[in-house]
């Protein structure tokens, strides 16, 4: 049996762990509050890009842009959004599996992180890597999606690319956050609405202009979605993981103590039996 | 004036303007264009340049950089990836970054991003033609 002393050193350190996840768990549930803001805010925006594209796509027809059919090269970039820190349960491995367990070729895979943890990870195994973006995640700003989205536009216009993907884990709520897989170029929008639906539009310049600068935007607003809603994620999940840490020290914070308090009452046991086997002995 | 619109203009971030308005001006790539209430069903793509809403007497700029526009007879919704009103707009910010994007331009390297630098200009000069107006 544990001396009482090593009990009461374990308790301790439990004790100032469940503190540390505490603190962890507020600051969490303050920045969720604030990324979920965001995210919400820029669905409006998001919403009208999203009617407005899939309207001219539909109304393109057969156009024959580069924006809309794969090039000859096989290879893939692939735009990755996890954290910068870990300790949030499953938010960067589940992103990390998604993109592993795809039956892509590992070779074919060009990997753009967003977030050092993912980065670091795909260093590791062997992938390889575009720029790095992992700054960015900390603060989602639009000019940074802006950034990232001439670069990958750059690098499927030269070919050296033939399919844009982005992973991220969508928001839906506090606590369900779904790890998603999209595909950026070339674009392919189902478009589910009826032809009453759609709003007759005319553009100047021509659609096929219209095309070619209409769809870098498009793409910067699902980037810079994607990283807000990621954030949000990132949050939320950190929050259930340092609530969940701070039940589970509670317990073993009762169950220390209940060991604790049962040693304790042994040595007083063992104690009184031996002044009065010392006393019977003199007497 | 007879009819007004719903003027909407989303960004990224945030609900910039959403009121009823008599006409709104802006540059698009096909030069500068004022829309009333009762426009054809047109999608134009933005030019840096300054955008003009009228209310009735009043009358109301910001600066205009990016994004697109599409206008319905009854609403006109503003895409705008960035927008400023003119008290935003810090002015030796903008005339530094006019400067710096002349100075690219005139020196013309075979490392110049023409178009980059020349996007900066045009925000430059909105910018600062937009802080005037304040």
């Amino acid at each position: 049996m544990a001396s009482m002393r090593d009990i009461k050193r374990r308790k301790g350190s439990v004790q100032s762990t469940q503190q540390i996840t505490k603190a962890m768990k507020l600051v969490s549930t303050v920045k969720l509050q604030r990324a979920k803001g965001r995210a919400e805010k820029s669905k409006t925006y998001f919403n009208c890009m999203y009617d407005t594209v899939v309207s001219m796509l539909s109304k393109a027809g057969d156009i024959n842009h580069p924006y809309l059919k794969a090039n000859n090269s096989p290879r893939k970039a692939v735009i990755v959004i996890t954290g910068n820190r870990g300790l949030a349960g499953g938010y960067n491995s589940n992103i990390i599996k998604l993109v592993r367990d795809n039956d892509w070729n590992k070779e074919d895979l060009i990997i753009y992180p967003i977030g050092s943890k993912g980065r670091d990870t795909f260093a590791r195994l062997g992938y390889e890597m575009g720029a790095d973006y992992s700054s960015a995640i900390d603060e989602p700003l639009y000019a940074d999606a802006m950034q990232i989205s001439r670069q990958v536009l750059e690098d499927f216009a030269t070919g050296k690319v033939g399919e844009i993907y982005i992973v991220y884990t969508g928001f839906k709520n506090t606590v369900t956050h779904i790890p998603t897989m999209l595909k950026l170029l070339p674009i392919k929008i189902e478009d589910k609405r009826s032809d009453e639906d759609k709003a007759v539009l005319d553009f100047e310049p021509e659609t096929e202009e219209a095309i070619e600068l209409i769809i870098p935007k498009y793409i910067t607003s699902l980037i810079y979605g994607a990283m807000v809603e990621s954030v949000a994620s990132e949050n939320g999940a950190r929050m259930q993981a340092m609530d969940n840490a701070t039940s589970n020290a509670d317990e073993i914070i009762s169950s220390l103590s209940l060991l604790y308090n049962r040693a304790r009452q042994s040595a007083i046991t063992q104690e009184l039996t031996e002044i009065i086997a010392g006393a019977q002995a003199i007497s | 004036m007879a009819e007004k619109f719903k003027l909407t203009i989303v960004t990224p971030d945030r609900e910039f303007f959403n009121e009823e308005a008599d006409m709104v001006e802006f540059n698009t790539t096909e030069g500068e264009i004022g829309v009333y209430a009762g426009h054809a069903p047109l999608t134009v793509i933005v030019n840096p340049g300054i955008l003009v809403i009228t209310q009735g007497d009043t009358v109301r700029n910001a600066a205009l950089h990016a994004g697109f526009v599409q206008i319905l007879p009854q609403e006109i919704t503003i895409l705008a990836e960035i927008i400023e009103w003119p008290s935003e707009i810090d002015e030796a910010r903008a005339n530094a970054a006019k400067q710096r994007a002349e100075g690219r331009l005139a020196e013309r390297g075979s490392g110049t991003d023409t178009a980059r630098a020349e996007a900066a200009l045009m925000r430059s000069i909105a910018r600062i033609n937009a802080a005037k107006l304040k």
